[in-house]
C-alpha cells in the first residue's frame, strides 16, 4: 500500500472543496452545463442515460480494506447498493445525484481516494499489473513508478487540457497483465543487455473506432529519465495532437499520421531540452515515494501445506477453484487469490456493498488488509497464506465470488452498454449474462481452457473487443441491435487485433454464435491442450467463419 | 472583458491594433504575430511598449530573438479545452527566460486560473466579470503541488525531502 501523507491528503481535500464550489455554481445556474461539463469530467462525473455516474480511481489497482469499506459505504449511501469495477482499475457508480456528489467525494477523500482525472482530456488513472509486488516473475514493483508518474501528472498545469484523454500503464514482467499495448503510453520495466533496469517506452496504442497497438519509440530509458521523457511525450502531443476532430485527437492518430520514427524524433528533440532539468529523478525523492509503500510482514512458511492437499482431495469444488483461481506468490507459503466478479447470470465487474464489506473483512483476516483490482474486472487478495485457503474459499463461496472461471469463457470483460451508457448503441450486459449461462457447466468451460471474451456496446470499445480472443461489438442497424464478431485478438505481451469473421448477427443469436465457435474449436484443436487462441492462429478464421455462417 | 494583474482588476493600457490599421504613436500596442515578425526591428524601435498576440499553433521559439524587446506576449485559448498555450507559456518562461507580461486571452475562466498562474501567466483577460472578481481566491485554491512549473513553487517530492513541513498557509499569488 502507498500511504498518503499530509501533502497528499491536503491536495485531495482541496480538490473536494473546489468541486463543491463548482457543483454549487452549476446548481445555481452560474455555470452552464457546457461550462460545467469539462469540470465535472475531470472529477470522473459523467451524465449518463438515467443519472450522473461517478468514477473513482483505484491507482494501480491497490485498495486497503478501509478503502474497500468506503466503496461499500458510497454504494449504500449514495447509490443503489452496488458498484462496477472497470477495465482501468476504477470503480463506477451509476446512480448518483449531482447535489450529493461533493459529499460522496468527501467520503472518498477521508480514505485517500478521489476521482481526479478519471475522465476528461487529461492523463487518466495510471494502471498496472494487479499482481504487482507479489508476482514471482516481476522485475520490481511497478506501483512505485506508477505512483511517481501519478503524482507528476496530477493537476499538471500544462497537461490538463490535452487534445484528448491520455492513458498510461506501467508493466513489469515478461507476462503483460496490464494490457500495455492498448495504452496511449506504456512503460515496461525490463533489463537491458548490461543488466540495468529501465523502461521500454511504447506510445500510440488505443482501441475505439481506429484501433492501434502501441509502438516502441525507445527500447531502453534509464530510470532517472522517466519523468522528463513522459513530459517530452506529453508536450509533443499537446502541441501537435489534432484538435479539429474529436475522433482523430488521440495520440495514436498523431503517431500514425506522423509515423512512429518521426514522432520519436520530435520527442527526442524535446527531451534533450528537459532531461537534465528539474525532472531528472532525484534518487532521494524516489526513495521517499518507495518508502511509503508498506509491505506485509510475511511469516516464514513452507509451500503446499499438507492440509490443503487433503482438502483438495476431499472436495472437488475446492480443488477446481484451487486449480483455477489461485496462483503462485513470490513468497513461499503464500498465494495470490483471484475473486471472480463474473458469476453465472451476473453483470461483469459488479459487486454489492455487502460483498465489498465482506471482502474487506476477509482481506483483514487473510491478506494483510489489501485488495487488488485487475483490468479483467475481477478482484484479488494478494497475500494469502496457503494454509488459509480452504477457509477462505468457503467464505468467498458464501458471498458468490468463488466461481472457478478465471481466464475461462465466462470470465467476460464487458462495458456497461446501453443499460447505462449514453454513447452505447447496443446492450452488452445481457449478452455477457447469457453467455455465462450457456457455459455454466464448469467441466465444459475448463475443457475449453483459456478463452477471453470481450464485449463492447459501441465502437468506442470500452469492453476492448478488438483484443478479445472472441470480440463482440454491438452496432445498430435500422434501430435493431446487431453484433460483429472478431477472433484472434490478444491484450497480452503478444498483443494483436482480432479479425472480423463475417456479417453482424442479431442480438438473439450472439450466444449461439459463441457456442458454435467453441464447438468448432473443440473439433479443430490439434491437441486437447492447444489453446483457443493458438488454434485460431494456426487455422486462421476461415474454418470458424464456415461453421458460424453455415446455417445462418 | 476585465483584465486582472497581480490579483486585481486593472485598466488595460495596451491598444490592440488590427493588421491593416496604422500603429498609433506613443501608445502601448498589441499587434498580431505575423505583423510583428514582418516588421519586428522597426516595431521594437518604437517609443512605446510593444506587445504581440501569438497564435497557439505556432512555435514560440520564433519569438526568441525579440524576447528582450517585447513588453507583452498574449497567448490564446480559443476554447477552454484547448490547452496548447499552457505549453507555450511554460516554454517562454522556463526555456527562453521571458520575464515581461504574459497574458492569457480568449476563453479564460475561473477554473483555469490556478493552472494559468502555474504555467507562468501573470495577466488575464477574464471572460466573465464575476470570475475576475474572485480571481485571488480562485487562483489560490490549492496549496500542494506535485510538480515544479513556471511559478517556481516547490513540488511535493522536494518538500517531503526537506522534512515535509506541514502544509503552509496559502502563498499569495
Amino acid at each position: 500500500m502507498y500511504i498518503y501523507d499530509d501533502l497528499d491528503r491536503t491536495l485531495v481535500n482541496e480538490r473536494v472543496a473546489e468541486f463543491r464550489d463548482q457543483v454549487a455554481r452549476r446548481l445555481s445556474g452560474e455555470l452552464t452545463e457546457d461550462e460545467f461539463r469539462p469540470l465535472r469530467l475531470m472529477n470522473g462525473v459523467y451524465l449518463q442515460l438515467h443519472a450522473y455516474m461517478l468514477r473513482t480511481a483505484i491507482p494501480y489497482g491497490t485498495l486497503s480494506s478501509a478503502q474497500m469499506h468506503m466503496l461499500a459505504h458510497v454504494a449504500r449511501r449514495y447509490d443503489r447498493g452496488y458498484g462496477h469495477f472497470t477495465t482501468r482499475q476504477n470503480i463506477q457508480y451509476h446512480w448518483i445525484k449531482l447535489e450529493e456528489l461533493p459529499d460522496a467525494m468527501a467520503d472518498f477523500a477521508s480514505v485517500g481516494m478521489h476521482g481526479m482525472q478519471t475522465s476528461g482530456n487529461c492523463v487518466r488513472n495510471i494502471t498496472t499489473d494487479q499482481w504487482a509486488g507479489v508476482a514471482p516473475d516481476e522485475i520490481e514493483d511497478p506501483r512505485v513508478w506508477a505512483e511517481l508518474v501519478r503524482q507528476h501528472v496530477t493537476l499538471h498545469p500544462e497537461f490538463s487540457f490535452l487534445p484528448r484523454k491520455f492513458k498510461i500503464a506501467v508493466g513489469t514482467s515478461g507476462h503483460d497483465r496490464a494490457a500495455l499495448a492498448i495504452h496511449d503510453l506504456a512503460l515496461r520495466l525490463h533489463r537491458n543487455g548490461a543488466g540495468e533496469i529501465g523502461f521500454e517506452v511504447m506510445v500510440g496504442g488505443g482501441l475505439g473506432r481506429t484501433p492501434f497497438l502501441a509502438k516502441t519509440i525507445k527500447p531502453f530509458l534509464h530510470k532517472r529519465d522517466v519523468l522528463s521523457y513522459v513530459e517530452a511525450i506529453l508536450r509533443t502531443y499537446n502541441e501537435f495532437g489534432r484538435r479539429d476532430n474529436i475522433y482523430k485527437a488521440r495520440i495514436k492518430i498523431l503517431v500514425h499520421e506522423l509515423g512512429a520514427e518521426a514522432f520519436a524524433r520530435e520527442v527526442e528533440a524535446e527531451w534533450q531540452n528537459v532531461k537534465d532539468g528539474a525532472l531528472a529523478l532525484d534518487p532521494a525523492a524516489f526513495a521517499d515515494v518507495a518508502s511509503r509503500f508498506v509491505y506485509p510482514a510475511y511469516e516464514r512458511l513452507g509451500d503446499d501445506p499438507p492440509a490443503v492437499g487433503e482438502a483438495r482431495r476431499a472436495d472437488h469444488c475446492f480443488d477446481a477453484w484451487m486449480d483455477n483461481s489461485v496462483t503462485n506468490h513470490k513468497v513461499p507459503g503464500y498465494a495470490i487469490v483471484t475473486l471472480s466478479l463474473k458469476p453465472e447470470g451476473g453483470t461483469p465487474g459488479d459487486a454489492t456493498a455487502e460483498q465489498m464489506d465482506a471482502i474487506a473483512d476477509l482481506a483483514d483476516r487473510y491478506s494483510f488488509g489489501e485488495i487488488r483490482v485487475g483490468h479483467e474486472q475481477n478482484l484479488v487478495l494478494p497475500h494469502v497464506a496457503q494454509r488459509d485457503l480452504p477457509e477462505l474459499w468457503r467464505a468467498l463461496d458464501a458471498i458468490g465470488v468463488a466461481t472457478p472461471n478465471i481466464g475461462l469463457i465466462s470470465d467476460i470483460i464487458s462495458c456497461p452498454g446501453l443499460d447505462y451508457c449514453s454513447l452505447a448503441n447496443t446492450r452488452s450486459i445481457p449478452i455477457a449474462r447469457e453467455i455465462t449461462r450457456r457455459f455454466r457447466d464448469h467441466d465444459l468451460a475448463r475443457d475449453l481452457g483459456r478463452l477471453h471474451i470481450n464485449i463492447s456496446g459501441c465502437i468506442n470499445a470500452c469492453g476492448h473487443h478488438h483484443v478479445g480472443h472472441i470480440g463482440i461489438l454491438g452496432v445498430e442497424k435500422n434501430g435493431e441491435e446487431f453484433y460483429q464478431i472478431t477472433l484472434g485478438g490478444k491484450a497480452d505481451e503478444g498483443a494483436k487485433l482480432g479479425a472480423l469473421i463475417g456479417p453482424a448477427v442479431p442480438y438473439a443469436q450472439v450466444a449461439d454464435v459463441v457456442e458454435d465457435i467453441a464447438a468448432a474449436y473443440v473439433e479443430l484443436r490439434a491437441r486437447p491442450d492447444e489453446l483457443f487462441i493458438d488454434t485460431v492462429k494456426r487455422t486462421g478464421i476461415e474454418p470458424f467463419r464456415e461453421r458460424v455462417y453455415a446455417t445462418r | 472583458m476585465p483584465l486582472v494583474k497581480a490579483g486585481q482588476i486593472v485598466e488595460d493600457r495596451y491598444v490592440r491594433v488590427l493588421d491593416d490599421a496604422p500603429i498609433p504613436d506613443g501608445v502601448p500596442v498589441i499587434v498580431s504575430g505575423s505583423r510583428f515578425l514582418a516588421d519586428a526591428s522597426e516595431l521594437v524601435a518604437r517609443d512605446a511598449p510593444i506587445g504581440v498576440l501569438w497564435p497557439n499553433d505556432r512555435r514560440v521559439a520564433e519569438l526568441e530573438p525579440w524576447l528582450d524587446r517585447l513588453s507583452l506576449i498574449a497567448l490564446v485559448f480559443p476554447k477552454f479545452r484547448d490547452g496548447r498555450a499552457y505549453s507555450q507559456a511554460r516554454l517562454l518562461r522556463e526555456r527562453y527566460g521571458y520575464r515581461c507580461e504574459l497574458r492569457a486571452t480568449g476563453d479564460v475562466l475561473r477554473d483555469q486560473f490556478q493552472f494559468l498562474v502555474r504555467a507562468g501567466f501573470d495577466a488575464f483577460e477574464v471572460k466573465k466579470p464575476a470570475d475576475a472578481r474572485v480571481f485571488a481566491e480562485s487562483a489560490a485554491r490549492y496549496s500542494v503541488f506535485y510538480q515544479s512549473s513556471a511559478d517556481g513553487r516547490s513540488p511535493a517530492l522536494r518538500r517531503r525531502l526537506q522534512g515535509a513541513p506541514a502544509v503552509k498557509a496559502r502563498e499569495a499569488v
